[in-house]
Parts: structure tokens; sequence; C-alpha cells
């Protein structure tokens, strides 16, 4: 299963250890990430796919948004078929 | 691959823009429900729901962490009571099983205390309107619908007459809580079989057994995405509408494939309505004057909001394969912060409304009107709202609530999504002769189509 990662708030240190380290222990890999800085605010989007023996999407989704908590940021993670509904036709 | 530009669009429309889906509902045909008693069909209706629908709110639940996209109301919608209890007539005992359901599985509301009326009420028909104000009056969160009129029929005014007379009633016997027992009651001229949403909805005798329904929702989307384009021509901005519509209709698709597959149910179709909330940003008044109005209820909001319901639609046509539902632009006046304002600062009239459901979906919804009205103005208002929908081939619904105790200038709260509303100036003009003839509106010239 694939999905997007995004990651929004203020830059700091280690925003992308953190995040990739959570994954990698989760077995979940990245194949694709960007990062920039929109309206002031810090942006990484990561997309990512769910290998074999991962944990449930709703088990990664709680983690990444205690990780956010602990760091300040907005980390949220979306089933890939919402962006191509209503991206691509 | 998607980019970055449109996966950030996504998030902001969802997390800034009030972009969510309305309302899951699950039709549930109650046919084979019908027992040997009263009791037995309760029993059975009962049961049928709970079995059914029972991970309907897990499901939305899931659905909601898988796209990151709210799911505000998970609903039921069941087979017209007036026809399941027809042969023992126990109807508030049914109303009261369809409540004890609904608090089972957690679903807020359930609707289908329905009759189907728009020629002639049967005997079981009759019985079954007597019984509303009392079933809304005893039940949390059952919601009552009539169809009393149809292109292809005509207008029963005999019925039309009677509902004045069932709607104040409703409010007296739920004055204590700011009427709400109107709240849960639409009068319909030429009702859908798969709305989605309530108070309207009931599953049609047509329909499957199980069906999913989805109503999207997005009224601040689209008014942020005019807000980019502040000088754009008339045709840049139904582009616009169209463009944000499809997106919209497609998550709204999505989710409804994915729910009917996880509930082991049909796909019925998806609901393109837009539908307001209370909350700041979610208005549909709020577009029509980001279109140019100074206020929504002056001089070419009728215009706009043609011009918005049919942007909605194209735009939204085809990205679902089955649309249907009452798909337009709602008005509710107490369920949306632009109309509020407007009503209450004058310039949105009852008059206004009236001709503004002309063109969209659905009717004179949400208005509160002072509580000393006549039955028979109440009844004349469905008979005006009926004619406009019985004529142009569409549906329109009246949802008036005649607030007990309260005058014009006063404003009565309902609380939640249903909002607050001020209560409205009604023309005192008795059309009492007029609703006492009783009869039936013939169907007009143009319903002979074939």
């Amino acid at each position: 299963m694939k999905a997007f990662i995004t990651v929004i708030g203020k830059d700091k240190v280690g925003i992308i250890a953190q995040v990739s380290g959570l994954l990698a222990a989760e077995k979940i890999n990245i194949e694709d990430i960007s990062q920039t800085i929109l309206a002031g605010q810090f942006t990484m989007i990561m997309a990512v796919s769910f290998s074999e023996g991962a944990k449930s999407f709703d088990e990664i989704a709680r983690l990444l948004k205690e990780k956010g908590e602990s760091m300040d940021l907005e980390i949220s993670i979306r089933h890939m078929a919402i962006f191509e509904a209503m991206h691509r036709i | 691959m998607i980019n970055n530009y449109e996966i950030l669009e996504t998030i902001k429309m969802i997390n800034e823009h009030h972009l969510d889906i309305r309302t899951i509902t699950m039709g549930i045909s109650l046919f084979d429900c019908i027992g040997a008693t009263g009791k037995a069909t309760a029993r059975r209706v009962y049961e049928k729901i709970v079995n059914s629908a029972k991970d309907l709110v897990n499901v939305g639940n899931k659905i909601s962490k898988m796209y990151g996209v709210p799911i505000v109301n998970n609903r039921v919608s069941v087979t017209p009571i007036s026809i399941i209890g027809a042969t023992h007539q126990n109807y508030v005992e049914l109303a009261k099983a369809l409540d004890r359901a609904c608090s089972e599985i957690n679903v807020n509301f359930i609707g289908g205390y329905t009759a189907l009326v728009q020629k002639a009420a049967t005997a079981f028909e009759d019985v079954f309107i007597d019984t509303i104000p009392e079933a809304l009056a005893t039940t949390e969160r059952v919601c009552a619908s009539l169809n009393i009129a149809s292109t292809r029929a005509g207008i029963n005014m005999d019925v039309v007459r009677k509902m004045g007379h069932i709607i104040k009633e409703t409010a007296r016997l739920t004055s204590h809580k700011s009427s709400i027992g109107c709240a849960k009651l639409v009068v319909f001229a030429n009702a859908v079989d798969d709305n989605p949403f309530m108070a309207g909805a009931f599953h049609g005798v047509g329909e499957g057994d199980r069906i999913i329904n989805v109503g999207v929702s997005g009224p601040g989307v689209v008014k942020t995405a005019l807000e980019s384009i502040p000088d754009g021509d008339l045709a840049q901005v139904c582009e616009v509408i169209k463009k944000t519509a499809f997106k919209v209709t497609r998550v709204g698709q999505l989710v409804a494939r994915t729910a009917s597959e996880m509930l082991n149910a049909n796909f019925g179709i998806v609901d393109l309505s837009l539908a307001p909330t209370p909350a700041v940003g979610d208005s549909v008044a709020h577009i029509l004057e980001e279109i140019g109005l100074e206020s929504v209820g002056g001089a070419g909001t009728t215009a706009c909001l043609a011009l918005l319901n049919d942007a909605v639609k194209k735009g939204g046509i085809m990205a679902s394969s089955h649309v249907g539902g009452l798909s337009g632009a709602f008005i509710p006046v107490s369920e949306d912060i632009g109309m509020i304002n407007a009503a209450n600062a004058g310039v949105l009239s009852i008059e206004k409304l009236e001709a503004m459901t002309a063109v969209c979906s659905v009717g004179l919804d949400m208005i509160a009107i002072p509580g000393d009205t006549s039955a028979e103005i109440i009844s004349a208002i469905i008979a005006d709202e009926a004619s406009i929908g019985v004529v142009n081939n569409k549906t329109t619904a009246v949802r008036l609530i005649p607030a007990v105790g309260l005058k014009v200038g006063d404003f009565i709260e309902f609380g939640g999504l249903l909002g607050r509303a001020p209560i409205m100036s009604v023309s005192n003009i008795s059309p009492l002769k007029f609703i006492s003839r009783g009869g039936r509106i013939a169907a007009p010239l143009h319903s002979n189509r074939n």
C-alpha cells in the first residue's frame, strides 16, 4: 500500500532523521522525499510504501501523529488513493 | 506521480477550507421485516437495522483516517415506514424501534418515517400522518418526510392542508426543545429515492437491499477557489466552480466505493450537493457574495445561485459513476452563517428564498417563522413551493419551524449542525378559502411526455 506523509511546521534540526528513523523501524519504505519552505513553513512530503510485516495503517498514523506532537510539527499520512482521485482522471 | 502542489492543495482543502464528507448514508430495505404482529415487525425492523449497519460508524472512522478526510455523519435511511407498518398501524412503536436501533449503532439520525402521498393518501397513510407529531416528540433521532406532490401526479392538496396542522402540532409538542421536531420534518415535491441527506432521506421502494449513498460538501473550498480570480469574468467563475466540484466529488466517489466494499453493500450514488454548516468558512451564501453580491438576498442572488448550481453539477457529474440524490446547492437558513446574517439584517426575505428555490436544490429549508402563523398559511407556503417543483420538474421541499412563543426579531437556537435562525416575517394575507377547497392540483401539461 502506498501513501503520502506530509510534515508541516517550523524547521529544526533532525526532522528527516526522526521521521525516517520511525519509518525504518516500522518497515515502511521511503520512495521519494522532497522538502521546501512554503509561506515561511517547513514542508516535507514523503511518498512511502508499506512493506510486508508493517503495522496497520491506523497504527502508523497514530505513531506519526505522536511523533509530530513531540516535535511540535503537524505530521499526517494519507492513502495515495485520495490524491489520485482528486488530481488524476 | 502526484506532485507536491497537488498534495498540498488537497491538504489545504481539507484542513483550511472545510472539505469533508458530509454523510455516509446506508439505505436499508425493510420490506422483509413485516411480521405477523406489530410487535414482531418492530423487533425485525430493529434487528435488521442493527445487523446491517452495525459497522457503519467504525467503517466511517476507518475511511476517515485512511484518507485523512473528515466524515461528519454516518446515517441510515429506511423504506417508508407508512408502508412497512400498514397492516398493524403501530407507527409510533416502529418510530421508537428506529430510534433504539440508531442509538445502538451510534448513528445520529435515521430517515424514513415517511409517506408517499403525492396523488392520494390511503387510510393507513392518513393514520400514519397523524402520528408524525407524537413520533417526532417521543424519539430523538427519527426524521420524517412526506412526498405530497410530483410532476406526474400533481399536488395532493388534501394532505397539504393537513400538513399545516401537523407542522404546528409538531412545533407545539417539541416547544420545550426549540420546536426541534419541525427541523426533522420535510415536506417534498418530487422526492428522490436515494437522498443521503437528513432530514429528508428515505430508502425508495425501487432500491436494493443495502445501499451506500454519500453526500459530499465543500462550500468553503468553492469560495476559496473563487478568491483566486477576483476579476475573472463569469465564464471563468463557472470554470473554477466546475474544477472544484469535480475534485470534491471524486473524493465522494472514492469514499462511497470504499465504504460499499467494506460494508458489503452496493454503491448507490454520490450526491453533489454543496451543504453548508453554521461554521465560518462553510457558507453557500458567502460563495454568492464572492461572485459579487454585497449580500445574499439582494438583486442578482437568484442568478448567482443558478450559475453556482449549474456549475456544481457540470463539474461533479463526470467525477462519479452514479450521481443522484438532490445534487445542487442547499440554502438552509439556520445552517449557513451568511444566510443567518442576511436574514437577521432584513436583506433576505422568505419571498426571495422562494425564488431561489426555483434554481437550486432544495427548498424553503430550516426557516423559522412566528409561532402564531396559521396552519393555512403554512399549507399555502407548502403549495407554493410544491408548485415550483412540479412545474419545473425538480425536487422542492419545505422545512419550516413555527417557533412557539417567538416573533419576528427573535432568534431560535437548535445547536450543532442545525444552527440558529432569526424568526422571519411571513405575509399574513389569508389563503384560507384556497386551502379549505381540498382536492388535487392537476399535473402540468408537460408531465405527459410519453
